[in-house]
């Protein structure tokens, strides 16, 4: 059934984005344009840490780690000359001398986190469970720490601001369409199905022939690639970017997001992403208006806990909409039915 | 020379005293219900707000400030246990570890909300204060109370799981808990005393830290609370002695490396103690004094 539908739904699906895109930049002011790029943002940071978290089970706290790798590398490519040299001196003169454009700047941020995932990757993906995910923050420090030290290219705790104004809703829209576009296939593939199956049980994934380490540091690099982007994307939204600009908050929001719409589930991600940026813009006017600085965090967090003890596997589970997908290929989401609740053994030792 | 590094060596003592006792609460927790605690600390945070409002409010004795300090943390452990860490019971670690971290930011934004996000002074009695000189080492009467406090405490821990029937239920449910509560005894307490000794301990860090450092805000728990997780590492997670000898091993190293490189890489400090944690769960990832575990690393 569905084969049709489903082979037209999706192109359907992006045809509309765009329209919707055309529409609202022609319609709606930069302010609201700005969050509406926020949301994509975060959409892209939601759906590729679900490939590091929610499909393979490496819960990792450094994603703002590589979006901070990807939006320095890309600021120091595409800062205007004159102004490097201004407020860079020290700047190689090979580095000072380029003003690249959004594109292949986005494209090297995102080879350059990738780069980083592998690094990091190798030595720290032996690790499991809990144990990941404090040498993940760690690595977050150290990198804030870099960042703030290496003076000569990052300008140090100031950061770098007055960055060219690049980032339009046509980027976001075409990177959060690209994001989804690879996790789906990669899901749906069986790349995707030894990710779930490690996540499911380890020791089984390997004695059926699934090269542990590969898939895990390919899940990592992958995510790690998007999120390079997203971190320029984002960096020529904001146009400034600081070392504590991708900080423990953020990672902290990026988890809420994978669990609130279920890890391993992209259409989860994907609202949960928009659900979480609407509650964060909503509310930060009231911080301000009332002073009430904190509130968002809090309602954040109490939210994120009444999800955890209520509904633990989040909005969709592991799953997609069933309309989404072909009946073959629904078996994902069986497999998670079960999500690794076997290991949740408390205190046995 | 000698003198600068005896000096080093006693700000290592007294930052290794404040480490080891946060590290306890990590360990405890740890070793019993297998969570890394995040919120924990974040108790560091409310005991330096707790011992600072007891100050502000009157002439508290010094002593009384210290039991209160540790009551006031060691409830705040056990409402955190009751409201966020119980429901979740059962749950993959992963789960657990989530929680901690929304109870963490919870616990620093409500600080934000309810005492603004700007550092404030600590206020240390006079009589604290003084200044003393042990040959070329020039110690305050609050760093010295630091350690012996820190001391003092460790030991009453010690004696108590080593020979209390209470101290053998807590080894036995850190051993298996399912096995424990076979046996009768009652886990649900058991775990409720872990996070109260622990949380009570990082309160009472958190008065150390504020007297040691003069500033206090809502965040500071954040990253003093990682590094003493790191402690916790280095010495094993689930062992409380590695805790204490995790604590001080790193308070010396913090020190020595902030005190002996050139004070250019003094700002890398914090990337240091986070280069330790990731080539010990690498190379020794049952720590000094830790027991083989299985599922752990």
């Amino acid at each position: 059934m569905g084969w049709n539908r489903l082979k037209w739904f999706f192109p359907m699906l992006i045809l509309a984005g765009a329209i919707l895109v055309f529409i609202l930049r022609s319609s709606v002011n930069d302010y609201i344009l700005s969050i509406i790029c926020f949301a994509g943002i975060n959409i892209i940071l939601a759906v590729s840490l679900n490939l590091t978290n929610g499909f393979t089970g490496l819960f990792s706290l450094g994603h703002p780690a590589f979006m901070a790798v990807g939006g320095y590398v890309a600021a120091i490519l595409t800062f205007p000359v004159t102004r490097k040299a201004m407020l860079l001196p020290a700047l190689p003169s090979w580095l000072a001398a380029q003003q690249w454009s959004l594109l292949p700047a986005l494209i090297l941020g995102g080879l350059c986190a990738t780069l980083a995932a592998f690094l990091i990757g190798f030595p720290v993906l032996r690790l499991k469970g809990h144990y990941l995910a404090v040498a993940t923050l760690g690595f977050l420090i150290i990198l804030q720490v870099l960042i703030t030290n290496l003076e000569s290219f990052t300008r140090g705790p100031l950061g770098l601001n007055g960055l060219p104004l690049l980032t339009n809703l046509w980027w976001v829209y075409l990177w959060v369409v690209i994001t989804i576009y690879v996790c789906w296939k990669v899901k749906h593939s069986s790349l995707g199905r030894s990710m779930l199956a490690i996540r499911e049980n380890e020791m089984a994934a390997e004695c059926l022939g699934i090269p542990l380490s590969r898939t895990r540091i390919m899940a990592f690099a992958l995510g790690a690639f998007f999120a390079g982007v997203a971190g320029c994307l984002w960096a020529h939204l904001v146009t400034a970017i600081t070392p504590t600009s991708f900080s423990v908050i953020m990672a902290f929001h990026l988890v809420a997001m994978v669990v609130v719409g279920g890890s391993g589930s992209i259409t989860g991600a994907t609202i949960a992403a928009l659900m979480l940026t609407s509650v964060v813009e909503i509310l930060s006017p009231l911080e301000e208006n009332l002073g009430a600085y904190g509130i968002s965090e809090i309602i954040i967090s109490i939210g994120l806990l009444l999800i955890l003890i209520y509904r633990p596997r989040g909005l969709f589970g592991t799953q997609e909409p069933a309309f989404l997908v072909k009946q073959r290929q629904r078996v994902s989401g069986e497999v998670g039915r079960s999500l690794s609740y076997q290991n949740g053994k408390g205190g046995t030792s | 020379m000698v003198g600068y590094i005896a000096q080093q060596l006693v700000n290592g003592l007294i930052l290794g005293s404040m480490y080891a006792l946060v590290a306890i609460g990590f360990t405890m927790i740890y070793g019993i219900i297998r969570l890394i605690n995040f919120a924990h600390g974040d108790i560091v945070m409310i005991g330096a707000f707790v011992t600072l409002g007891l100050v502000i409010s009157g002439q508290i004795p010094f002593p009384v400030i210290i039991i209160l300090v540790i009551l006031a943390g060691a409830l705040m452990g056990i409402i955190i246990e009751r409201a966020a860490f119980r429901p979740m019971r059962g749950a993959p670690q992963v789960t657990g570890f989530i929680t901690s971290l929304a109870v963490s930011i919870l616990l620093q934004n409500l600080g934000i909300l309810l005492l603004t996000a700007q550092p404030r002074n600590f206020f240390c009695p006079d009589y604290l204060q003084t200044i003393f000189n042990l040959g070329s080492v020039s110690l305050r009467t609050i760093d010295l109370a630091i350690v012996v406090i820190a001391v003092v405490l460790m030991v009453f821990l010690v004696l108590l799981v080593r020979f209390t029937r209470l101290g053998m239920a807590m080894r036995a449910t850190a051993e298996n808990l399912k096995v424990a509560l076979l046996m009768g005894i009652n886990i649900n307490r058991i775990i409720m005393l872990a996070f109260a000794i622990g949380s009570g301990l990082a309160g009472v860090a958190g008065m150390m830290w504020g007297a040691r450092y003069g500033q206090i805000d809502p965040l500071l728990g954040f990253v003093p609370g990682l590094k003493a997780f790191v402690a916790a590492v280095i010495g094993g997670v689930g062992s409380i002695p590695g805790a204490m000898l995790g604590g001080y091993l790193l308070g010396f190293a913090e020190v020595l490396f902030v005190g002996l490189l050139p004070p250019i890489y003094s700002s890398y400090r914090d990337a240091f103690v986070f280069i330790i944690l990731i080539l010990i769960l690498l190379v020794l990832p049952t720590g000094l004094l830790g027991r083989k575990m299985e599922e752990g690393v």
